[in-house]
């Protein structure tokens, strides 16, 4: 169709003179204020640009003015914090965990920073509040593996359970069932056996007999365990795998031996410390 | 007043036009938007009651996360866009569609194909694992095809059109499918396992595949949810508003800018990553410098308007669209903003970033299309109006409502996350572990759930609306009737 401009009475402003489908368009200029607004974020970016890492050629890209990275701007902040904890780290370092647990602002620092390492590292499994779930202990109770005073819960964050470090708490339950030792008549014998042992049910004179032959060596003649082997004592009625008779007997079947990270490899002494009071605190350390 | 003030003086007859495509289109939009909005209610209450999943696999917040986003983008968005695009350009070509209705048929159910492939594919757990780029390689071959005539149908249109000029809808959903092409051709490069099986292998790997999913993911915004349906603003809003685009030059100017530099911000999603610092600066310069382009298209459609103000108190399906102007032009300047890096910092991983997608997503993206449709739904099925003009007010503020309890609350509870994050106790430890932010957000996520619930209810008041006004009742003489009256 032919062009043909037109003034709009409402907005006094001119057609381009092309329609389409009865839609016309205006020719006001651009707004003013638009066009500065879109100039100050351009001469923004180009002045961003000059002082940050930006273009790129070839071989590399230009470096800014204030010789800015992502890497050294962690490190910088990574550092202030690190700084303000520094001189209660460098006594916690130095100090023995009995020391620690005897000076109240050293036991205070290290409760706070035993807390935030636990709720990053250990909470996933041991749960927010330490009280653990099928298959992780529970650190609030008074039932350990490998013992509860605050040395040997300092070498069992340190080394760890069942792993590849050298000084690992280790130890192996065969699997009594899997691996053909006992019968699934046998392991039924002495499920009923180790019941009975926190109260629950009846033993039979089978059960006894293999608990006596294959059984005390780790957990004792009255069952009370080894925290030298992490041995569970099987008399309190505390199950890390569930305490119903058929988590009993898969647990022999089978047998668990669950493992744990060495966290020495992963943590600085420091804060391993600092991780040993705060759990030796929540309610079982002995 | 009249607000015909430029009358126009064209009467050549019109073509024979492509509709019945449309009428489908409309149809499934408004099938697929329930889809999309129930499954954001289902998920948004998973997030409040995590056992909503019953421990089944095919229910999992991981299956349907990507089912709604993909029905809302891709099903809800993407099949709104096919119907109005077919719509525009042949109305401003004033030329029936280039392949007629063989073509469009193809386009419109060769795309449904493509949405029932990939979303049935996500429930068995068939996934590339790249937001919004989630089906695998054989649905990708096939939306490629289909894509490729989507193309040829809209291009075609365009050159054979009887128009001296290309209205300005018709550059933006012409920059969308291109756009579209190359960049879903680009990410989705992968190499199958096996023919018969459905697994592959992307062709790119680390911090590359990392920017080019991000190039993809950020430009699926800029073109799918902002170019395209720009093109819808530019058409509809005018068209109910019956007034003359504002300013042709700012037009041109905005269109240009914006996609000039929306295909470089991409990197802003990876800020403080393994992303080398200067592809981070240049991201973020970018996206600095895209605010006024992007805005230059809510000035477009706010003041089209002036002169027609006084159709809001009458016509709420152009609140409708008015008010997806506004959202837009909201999402346009929170997204520069959270793209500063020291901002970013803060709201990256956040649920803020999730209020900023809603409020793009719900505010302006399904709005305009609310919009869009109830003048659209009338005109084709050849009714006065809507069946009910009160429903539509209603509609209106239900999903106003909806969408503000959703933001306001996305807002508090990504900002409490960040600075929980980042909080250090006076000792100089971190203060809070990260179950302890999830449990500070439990409040925030009910409200979520509950803005999520007023928005899926706007949906079905307007999808009752839409079909007693298909069906053609008298109530919709006498409703338009008791309106004129009102007026």
């Amino acid at each position: 169709m032919p062009t043909k401009i037109e003034k709009d009475v409402l907005s006094g402003q001119d057609t381009t003179g092309h329609e389409w489908d009865g839609i016309k368009e205006l020719n006001t200029p651009l707004p003013t204020w638009w066009v500065y607004t879109f100039y100050v974020t351009i001469v923004f970016a180009v002045v961003y640009c000059a002082l940050y890492p930006s273009w790129p050629w070839f071989t590399g890209h230009t470096q800014g003015l204030l010789g800015y990275s992502n890497r050294t701007e962690l490190t910088r902040e990574l550092d202030a914090q690190a700084k303000e904890r520094a001189a209660f780290v460098d006594r916690i370092r130095a100090a023995s965990l009995a020391d620690i647990r005897k000076d109240p602002e050293l036991f205070n620092f290290a409760m706070a920073g035993g807390r935030s390492a636990f709720q990053t590292n250990c909470m996933q499994c041991h749960g927010a509040g330490g009280a653990g779930n099928t298959g992780f202990p529970n650190l609030v109770d008074d039932d350990w593996l490998w013992g509860g005073n605050i040395d040997q819960i300092y070498a069992t964050i340190q080394h760890g359970v069942r792993n590849a470090d050298d000084n690992s708490r280790q130890s192996l339950m065969p699997r009594f069932g899997a691996d053909g030792i006992l019968t699934a008549p046998q392991v039924a014998a002495v499920t009923d056996y180790v019941l009975s042992l926190s109260g629950h049910g009846k033993a039979t004179p089978e059960g006894a007999k293999i608990w006596q032959e294959q059984c005390v060596a780790c957990h004792q003649a009255d069952g009370k365990g080894n925290q030298e082997l992490g041995a569970p004592n099987l008399t309190d009625g505390i199950w890390l795998y569930g305490g119903d008779r058929d988590s009993i007997y898969r647990s022999i079947f089978f047998a668990r031996n669950g493992s744990m990270p060495a966290w020495g490899q992963r943590l600085d002494d420091a804060t391993i410390k600092m991780l040993a009071v705060y759990v030796h605190s929540l309610g079982g350390g002995r | 007043m009249s607000s015909q003030a430029v009358v126009s003086a064209d009467h050549r007859p019109a073509p024979r036009y492509v509709e019945d495509v449309i009428r489908a289109a409309l149809v499934l939009t408004m099938f697929w938007g329930i889809v999309a909005f129930s499954a954001g209610v289902v998920i948004a209450a998973q997030l409040v009651w995590p056992q909503l999943s019953f421990d089944s696999e095919y229910l999992t917040f991981g299956r349907l996360r990507p089912l709604h986003t993909s029905a809302a983008i891709f099903a809800f968005g993407g099949t709104a866009l096919i119907g109005t695009a077919f719509h525009v350009v042949q109305r401003t070509c004033r030329t029936r569609l280039f392949g007629g209705a063989p073509l469009g048929w193809f386009v419109l159910l060769g795309y449904q194909l493509f949405i029932v492939v990939a979303a049935s594919g996500y429930l068995m757990g068939i996934t590339q694992s790249k937001e919004y780029a989630e089906p695998e390689w054989y649905a990708d071959l096939w939306l490629t095809i289909v894509w490729v005539a989507y193309l040829v149908a809209y291009l075609g249109t365009v050159l054979k059109r009887e128009e001296p000029h290309i209205y300005v809808a018709n550059w933006f959903y012409l920059a969308f499918i291109i756009t579209i092409a190359m960049l879903h051709i680009v990410n989705n490069l992968a190499v199958p396992v096996s023919f018969a099986g459905t697994k592959s292998y992307g062709a790119w790997s680390g911090v590359q595949d990392a920017m080019i999913q991000w190039w993809y993911g950020h430009n699926a915004v800029g073109f799918f949810l902002t170019a395209a349906f720009l093109g819808m603003m530019y058409y509809y809003i005018p068209k109910a508003a019956n007034r003359p685009i504002y300013s042709y030059r700012l037009s041109i100017v905005h269109f240009w800018s914006l996609v000039f530099l929306y295909i470089w911000a991409g990197p802003h999603h990876l800020h403080y990553t393994s992303l080398p610092d200067w592809a981070q600066t240049l991201g973020m310069v970018f996206s600095v410098m895209l605010w006024m382009p992007s805005w230059g298209g809510m000035i477009n459609g706010l003041m089209t308007l002036s002169g027609a103000w006084d159709k809001l108190r009458t016509d709420p399906g152009l609140r409708f669209s008015v008010t997806a102007v506004g959202f837009y032009g909201m999402a346009t300047f929170e997204g520069p903003v959270m793209s500063i890096k020291a901002v970013n910092s803060l709201s990256h991983y956040t649920d803020w970033t999730i209020g900023h997608v809603h409020s793009g997503a719900l505010g302006w993206v399904a709005f305009i299309v609310f919009g869009t449709m109830y003048y659209l739904v009338p005109k084709m099925w050849n009714r006065p109006a809507m069946w009910s003009t009160r429903l539509i007010g209603w509609h209106y503020w239900i999903a106003t409502i909806g969408i503000v309890l959703y933001i306001t609350a996305m807002w508090v509870s990504g900002i409490m996350q960040g600075l929980m994050w980042r909080a250090y106790d006076e000792l100089g430890f971190l203060q809070y572990s990260f179950v302890e932010t999830v449990a500070a957000m439990h409040p925030f996520y009910v409200i979520r759930l509950l803005g999520g619930v007023f928005f899926l209810s706007g949906g079905l008041i307007m999808a009752y609306n839409m079909w007693r006004t298909v069906r053609g009742e008298p109530e919709a003489a006498a409703d338009a009737t008791r309106q004129a009256v009102a007026a």
